[in-house]
C-alpha cells in the first residue's frame, strides 16, 4: 500500500527533527558544563589563586600555584618520555608495517589505550612507588607516558602513512636513502598531523586524576623535584571538591575551570595546526 | 641502431608483483642523446618496465624483477650495485608532479644534492638545473616560496629540474604530461627535445602524437591474452609510424584499438 505524499513529508520532518535534537543535545551538554564551570569557577578565580600556595582549613584565600606548576612538570616529563618512543614506533609501523608482528603491535596499542587510567596508575605504583616506599612525580609521569604512548603511536603512524606515496617515491628516485627520505621529506610532510596527535595526547592526560592518587600523591608545598611527591591541579580539585567547606568548593570549581580551559586550548591548537596555511 | 651508444639496455627482463608477471622477457636498448618512447595501451607493462630501470619497481610490496638491466657495462640488479648510486645516475619524473610539500622551490631543486655541497655551489647547481628545465626566468625571484604555490606545469618542470640537479645520465619520464594542459605539455615536449643533447631520455606515453613528436626510437608493448606485458617491436619512430613490422602495431597506431 502506498503512503500518501503528506504522510511521507511528515515522516521526513519527524526524522529530521529527532536527529537534529539528538545532535543539539550532544553539543549542548558540553556548552552546559563549560558554562556552569565558568560561572561557578570564576568567583574564586583571581591572581592569588593562580600563584599562591594552598592555605590550611579555616583560613581564607590561597591558591593552587604549586598544583599548576606540578601538573606542568609531570605532564612535561611524561611528554619527553612518550614522544620519542611513540614517534620511533610510529615510524616502524608506517614504514615496515606489514606482516603479523606490526599487526600485533597495533592491536596491543589499541587495547592499551582502552585500559582504565587507574589500572595504569596501579601499575606505576607497583613499579616505581612501592619498591622505593616513596611517592614521586616521576612515577606519575611514567603513568601518564603510558597513557600517551598509544595515542602518539597511532596518530603519528596515521600521519606518516597519509603522506602520499608519490612524495616518498620522488625522494627515493632522486637517490635519497630510505633514511634521508624519511627524515627530510616524509616526516616533515607529516609534521602538522603528528603535532596534532601529540597535543591531543597531552590534553588526554592533563586532566587525569586517578593515576595521581597513588603516584604523585600531592603536596602542600612548592615542590619542584620530580623524585618527591608533588602537588597536582587535578588532585587539588578532587581534595577541595570532597571537602565540607564552601570556600574550598569554590576553589574546586576554579581549578576545574583551569583544567577545562587548558584542554580546550590544546584541542583548538590541535585543530589550528592541521588547517593548511593559505597560499598566496 | 648502434648498440655501443646505448648507455642503458635491458636483456630478458621480466617484472613481477608477487606471483603475477607484469612484463615478460623484454630486451631492448635505450640510445644516448635521444628520446625513446615506450607506448602501448593501458596495462601493457610500459610503466612497470620504466620503473625497473631505476629499481623503483621493487619498492612495491613483493615486487621484483628478473633479467638484466645494463647501465654502461654494469647490471643494476647486481648485488654490489647501490640503489642510491643507481638512482643518482638514472633520474625519474613522474606522471603527476610531486614536489616536496614542505620545501621551498630552491629546497626542492637541491633536495637530491649531498648535504656536504656548500651553499654557493648549491645555488649554482640550482640555477643551472632550473635553466635546464626552462623554469629559471619564472621562479628566480621566488626561490624561497613553497613549491606547491607553482602551477601544475611549473611544478612538473620543477620536478624535472630536481632530477637534472643530480646530473644523471638517463632521465626516465612516466607520462610526464598526462595531467597537464596543452600549453604546459608543449613546453615539456620542447624541453625533452632540448635535453637530448645531454641525456638519454626514456618516456612512457599512451599519446601516439606525443611519441611521434618527441621520440627518435619507439617501442610498442602489448599485454598478451593472460595479461602479461610483452615488447611487440622496437624501431626508429619514423619507421614504426610509417611501416610497422607487426600487424598489432599497425592496428594500434591506426587507432583500431587502445
Amino acid at each position: 500500500m502506498k503512503r500518501s505524499l503528506s504522510s511521507r513529508h511528515a515522516a521526513s520532518w519527524i526524522g529530521a527533527t529527532v536527529t537534529a535534537l539528538c545532535a543539539i543535545i550532544g553539543a549542548a551538554i558540553l556548552i552546559l558544563i563549560l558554562g556552569y564551570v565558568a560561572f561557578a569557577g570564576a568567583r574564586a578565580l583571581n591572581p592569588a589563586f593562580l600563584t599562591q600556595l594552598p592555605v590550611p582549613v579555616g583560613e581564607t584565600g590561597g591558591g593552587v600555584g604549586n598544583g599548576i606548576v606540578g601538573t606542568l612538570i609531570t605532564v612535561g616529563i611524561a611528554t619527553l618520555l612518550a614522544l620519542p618512543m611513540g614517534l620511533l614506533g610510529a615510524l616502524f609501523l608506517a614504514l615496515f608495517g606489514r606482516g603479523w608482528f606490526p599487526e600485533v603491535v597495533r592491536f596491543l596499542s589499541d587495547v592499551l589505550s582502552g585500559i582504565p587510567s587507574i589500572a595504569i596508575g596501579l601499575f606505576a605504583y607497583t613499579l616505581l612507588v612501592a619498591p622505593f616506599r616513596h611517592f614521586s612525580a616521576l612515577s606519575a609521569s611514567f603513568a601518564f607516558a603510558i597513557l600517551m604512548l598509544p595515542i602518539i603511536l597511532r596518530t603519528s603512524e596515521e600521519a606518516i602513512r597519509s603522506v602520499p606515496r608519490s612524495i616518498r617515491e620522488g625522494a627515493l628516485a632522486l637517490g635519497l636513502s630510505e633514511f634521508a627520505t624519511t627524515m627530510r621529506i616524509v616526516v616533515p610532510a607529516a609534521r602538522p598531523a603528528i603535532i596534532t596527535g601529540l597535543l591531543l595526547a597531552i590534553a588526554r592526560v592533563t586532566g587525569e586524576t586517578a593515576p595521581l592518587l597513588f603516584t604523585a600523591f600531592g603536596s602542600q608545598f612548592w615542590e619542584l623535584n620530580p623524585a618527591q611527591p608533588m602537588a597536582q591541579l587535578p588532585l587539588q580539585v578532587f581534595t577541595y571538591a570532597i571537602s565540607p567547606y564552601a570556600s574550598w568548593h569554590a576553589q574546586a570549581w576554579a581549578g576545574a575551570l583551569l583544567l577545562i580551559t587548558a584542554v580546550l586550548v590544546l584541542n583548538i591548537l590541535a585543530r589550528l595546526v592541521l588547517t593548511p596555511r593559505t597560499q598566496r | 641502431m648502434n648498440a655501443t651508444v646505448a648507455p642503458m639496455r635491458v636483456e630478458n627482463l621480466s617484472a613481477y608483483y608477487g606471483s603475477r608477471e607484469a612484463v615478460a622477457d623484454v630486451s631492448m636498448p635505450f640510445a644516448a642523446n635521444a628520446v625513446t618512447a615506450l607506448m602501448g595501451p593501458s596495462g601493457c607493462g610500459k610503466t612497470t618496465l620504466l620503473r625497473c630501470l631505476n629499481r623503483i619497481h621493487e619498492i612495491a610490496p613483493n615486487a621484483y624483477a628478473r633479467g638484466k638491466v645494463l647501465l654502461g657495462d654494469r647490471d643494476i640488479y647486481d648485488s654490489d650495485m647501490s640503489v642510491v648510486e643507481l638512482r643518482r645516475r638514472v633520474g625519474m619524473v613522474f606522471q603527476r608532479a610531486n614536489p616536496f610539500p614542505t620545501l621551498s622551490i630552491l629546497g626542492n631543486v637541491t633536495a637530491g644534492l649531498s648535504g656536504s655541497v656548500p651553499a654557493a655551489k648549491r645555488m649554482e647547481v640550482a640555477e643551472s638545473a632550473l635553466r635546464g628545465a626552462a623554469l629559471w626566468e619564472e621562479v628566480r625571484d621566488k626561490l624561497s616560496k613553497p613549491a606547491t604555490a607553482l602551477s601544475g606545469g611549473q611544478q612538473q618542470r620543477l620536478c624535472i629540474a630536481r632530477a637534472l640537479a643530480v646530473e644523471p645520465e638517463v632521465l626516465l619520464m612516466d607520462e610526464p604530461t598526462s595531467s597537464l594542459d596543452p600549453i604546459s605539455t608543449l613546453s615539456i615536449e620542447e624541453l625533452m627535445t632540448s635535453l637530448t643533447d645531454r641525456y638519454a631520455i626514456v618516456v612512457v606515453t599512451h599519446n601516439l602524437q606525443q611519441a611521434a613528436r618527441v621520440s627518435k626510437y619507439s617501442a610498442f608493448m602489448l599485454a598478451d591474452e593472460t595479461g602479461i606485458g610483452r615488447l611487440i617491436e622496437m624501431d626508429e619512430t619514423s619507421r614504426m609510424f610509417t611501416k610497422p613490422s607487426d600487424r598489432r602495431t599497425e592496428d594500434y597506431i591506426s587507432g583500431r584499438f587502445g
